[in-house]
């Protein structure tokens, strides 16, 4: 038994070599999705951006299809997939229950992203990432996504058959780390997220072989939103999984109070996945209660545990630098903190952009009434470049940077180039995400070709500050393309021709270092105040409350409707 | 309950026992979704009425 | 430390940091707030979009549509002749979106009210409304009826903001505000 486990060098952890292989294919696999997937975004902005207007119309909308698949889902699920296996099998020092069905989802979720995307490629199924009925896609589009999900799924119980086993086996004393507990909140919004996609896509894929006359435009809207936003929950839970996993690795930090953050998690547990119901807001025939309760996560609950994850994360931060003697005013621990690092300075960038820009723009225009004045304009993909890109793609990036060299025991290859790239990609794509909801607070469309409507037989024209926002956002999306192309160069060159690394303690904690195992001691009792983070929160409640009747104030001056 | 012998294991609370249980929380995290959410949704769907 | 099981067996017993309990008190006043207002705005606020709906097929939205134009058209404009249909006030207006239109446009008088009708006779269709910036989505098989009160005069345009298909970009309607 033990000849299957090596111990990690850096960490102390004992790994499971069969859960280690499936750890680094999946890693793998999802960078190679990140590339296809930012190549087909990199078309997509520089189609949208007036002057260029790349693409011709069939391949923008072909690219604008592939884009949302492969960035969206490809890249994310097999990435979270690994982080899965890390945070049950590695955090836990367990083995991994039954690889072979790892390796079964595994391959089930490759071969369903191929099907899709040749389905996309060929040009027949140019349907969005949400093929919305009645417009049809081929069905090997629905196959692809419905083996996908399996294989997805599929993953979702290797992860909690290891937790049974772990525990079984005492593989660890007491409760289950927190970034492990994070992850568990993941798999469960993934188990709901997969089991509406079922739902929906098994009857849509007999639709569009014939064999169902039809499929009711709303409720499918209601169900496949269940999987279309549920899934980008199971990323609000990771990537913050993630920021306590950097906070921890980096800064030696521990949560400021187990109890307040596991509480959050479970806060997302409970209510998270409601908020499917922000895309059905200007829907026809859906009440108001259901719209009003759903939309605010019943009343906001979901929202309170992402503001108490803003404190916390930064907080564990705070505590630990001052514990390491940056006590001076209220910011020497974050002037003194490893900008250099891009480890930390993703973290730092994903953090921030996915608070100020994601979280604040989500629950404005998840709001019943605001939704009418950006339901389906360039807010809605300007607000989810923020979440999901800045905010969960760089968190993975951020922890990748320490991931890939740590499980591959290499050197980063452009060690220099890395340095810079969180802040290129990170500014980059924040920019890109802000003036999307730019142009769209302007009425701009998403999903849109030609904003001039040069062979429309009536037209619009759109002001001059549009069309210069989707210029900016066309320069913005260069800059982050550039970005993401170093950090993909990093990871397969260092995959390739790394050299072998020196081992070295990756989390020098406070007081012990890392190696010495689970005995740093817990809760706030020993934990100092964090004045500097409070401040930082005050703030962003302060731009939150701003931003929030700003748009209350928008609204108040359109067109009377009742 | 209250009363400890000295030495004796401090009961784990209810709520730390309940965060403690993946299957349950799994259990809670789909349902709750799919009855709010989901089946409302449904419902009000169904309900919508015909035009006359 | 997050990567590394809680050392002390009962965490949740273990006193909070009051900056901690000072956050999630704001919060969660501000969460109550944020869902407040969206009731209160419904008893307050001039813009919330009715609920009303029924199931209706695509032709018997379209016969009500025609029926709207013969009996409503003012004049006809643009190089493929569409109405231009001026409803009574307070009254019904018909719009549908098909590949690739908005038909038929229509003609409001500021500060009247109108009982506006939209569905879809194929595909999903965004109706945007620009340059105010109200977005609906309209279903086939669905008829949406809501109350519209035009606050200014002008020239408004119905862009599509939901894909739908290769001629999407050219799918623009119109929407007139007129003083009495």
């Amino acid at each position: 038994m033990n000849g299957e486990f090596r111990t990690c060098p850096d960490t102390g952890f004992k790994i499971h070599l069969p859960a280690d292989r499936l750890i680094k294919w999946n890693a793998v696999t999802s960078v190679v999705f990140l590339l296809v997937g930012g190549l087909f975004g990199l078309g997509v902005a520089l189609t949208r951006w007036p002057e260029v207007h790349l693409l011709p119309a069939e391949w923008f909308y072909l690219a604008l299809t592939a884009h949302g698949l492969d960035a969206l889902l490809v890249w994310i699920i097999f990435f979270e997939i690994a982080l899965l296996y890390f945070a049950s099998a590695v955090l836990l020092n367990s083995r991994l229950a039954g690889p072979k069905f790892a390796w079964l989802g595994y391959w089930l979720m490759l071969i369903g992203a191929a099907i899709t995307n040749v389905a996309v490629l060929r040009g027949d199924s140019s349907v969005m990432f949400t093929s919305y009925v009645p417009m049809k896609a081929a069905p090997d589009f629905y196959l692809g996504i419905i083996l996908f999900a399996v294989g997805a799924l599929i993953g979702c119980f290797v992860f909690f058959a290891t937790l049974y086993v772990a525990k079984k086996e005492r593989t660890y004393e007491g409760s289950v780390p927190l970034v492990t507990f994070g992850a568990l909140t993941a798999a469960i919004i993934a188990v709901f997220t997969i089991g509406a996609g079922a739902v929906i896509l098994v009857p849509t894929l007999f639709w569009s072989m014939d064999y169902i006359a039809s499929i009711d435009s709303v409720m499918y809207k209601v169900i496949w939103w269940g999987m279309g936003h549920s899934s980008q929950q199971i990323n609000v839970a990771a990537h913050i999984s993630c920021w306590y996993a950097i906070a921890a690795i980096l800064f030696g930090a521990k949560p400021l109070s187990e109890k307040v953050s596991r509480t959050a998690f479970f806060l997302y547990i409970l209510f998270l996945q409601l908020a499917s119901a922000h895309h059905l807001l200007v829907e026809p025939g859906l009440s108001s209660e259901y719209k009003i309760f759903n939309t605010s996560y019943a009343l906001y609950l979901a929202v309170l545990g992402s503001m108490i994850h803003g404190l916390t994360v930064p907080g564990a931060v705070e505590a630990a630098q001052r514990k390491k003697g940056f006590n001076k005013g209220l910011f020497e621990w974050l002037a003194k903190a490893p900008w250099g690092n891009p480890v930390f300075s993703g973290f730092a960038i994903s953090v921030v952009s996915f608070g100020f820009l994601g979280g604040i723009s989500g629950v404005m225009m998840g709001t019943e009434q605001l939704n009418l004045i950006t339901h389906n304009t360039m807010y809605v993909p300007g607000h989810f470049h923020a979440t999901v890109v800045t905010g969960t793609t760089l968190a993975f990036m951020a922890l990748a940077y320490w991931l890939v060299p740590t499980l591959w025991q290499k050197e980063l290859v452009l060690p220099g180039l890395a340095k810079w790239q969180p802040y290129l990609f990170g500014i980059g794509m924040s920019l890109a995400a802000l003036f999307q909801m730019g142009a769209g607070t302007l009425g701009a469309p998403r999903r849109h070709w030609d904003m001039t409507f040069a062979d429309a037989t009536l037209g619009f024209d759109f002001p001059a500050g549009v069309y210069l926002m989707m210029g900016l956002n066309g320069v913005a999306a260069v800059i982050g393309s550039l970005g993401a192309a170093i950090f993909i160069l990093n990871m397969v060159g260092t995959l390739l021709f790394g050299k072998p690394k020196v081992p070295a303690p990756a989390a020098p904690a406070p007081e012990e270092p890392v190696a010495a195992g689970p005995v740093s001691s817990y809760g706030s009792a020993g934990t100092m105040a964090v004045p500097g983070t409070f401040v930082l929160a005050m703030i962003f409640l302060t731009a939150f409350v701003l931003y929030y009747f700003v748009n209350w104030n928008y609204l108040a001056s359109v067109w009377g409707l009742s | 309950m209250a009363e400890q012998a000295p030495g004796a294991e401090e009961p784990v609370p209810m709520m730390q026992q309940l965060l403690d249980s993946p299957f349950l929380l799994l259990l809670i995290g789909v349902a709750l979704p799919t009855v709010l959410y989901i089946i409302w949704g449904v419902m009000e769907v169904v309900a919508i009425p015909v035009a006359q | 430390m997050a990567i590394f099981p809680p050392a002390e067996r009962v965490w949740w017993k273990e006193p909070v940091e009051r900056s901690e309990v000072i956050w999630v008190t704001l919060a969660l006043v501000w969460a109550l707030i944020m869902f407040f207002m969206m009731p209160y705005w419904h008893f307050a606020g001039e813009q919330n979009l009715s609920n009303e709906a029924y199931k209706i097929t695509p032709d018997a939205y379209a016969e009500k549509v025609e029926a709207e134009v013969e009996k409503y058209t003012v004049r006809e404009e643009g190089d493929t002749g569409i109405p231009v249909v001026r409803p009574p006030a307070g009254g019904d207006a018909y719009q549908l979106g098909r590949l690739w239109e908005w038909y038929p446009i229509i003609e409001l008088v500021k500060g009247q009210s109108y009982r506006f009708h939209l569905s879809s006779l194929d595909w999903q269709h965004g109706w945007s409304l620009l340059p105010e910036n109200i977005n609906i989505q309209v279903h086939p098989g669905y008829e949406m009826v809501f109350t519209v009160t035009p606050n200014r005069v002008g020239e408004y345009a119905v862009v599509c903001n939901e894909f739908c298909g290769i001629g999407h970009h050219t799918m623009v309607g119109k929407i007139y505000v007129v003083e009495k």
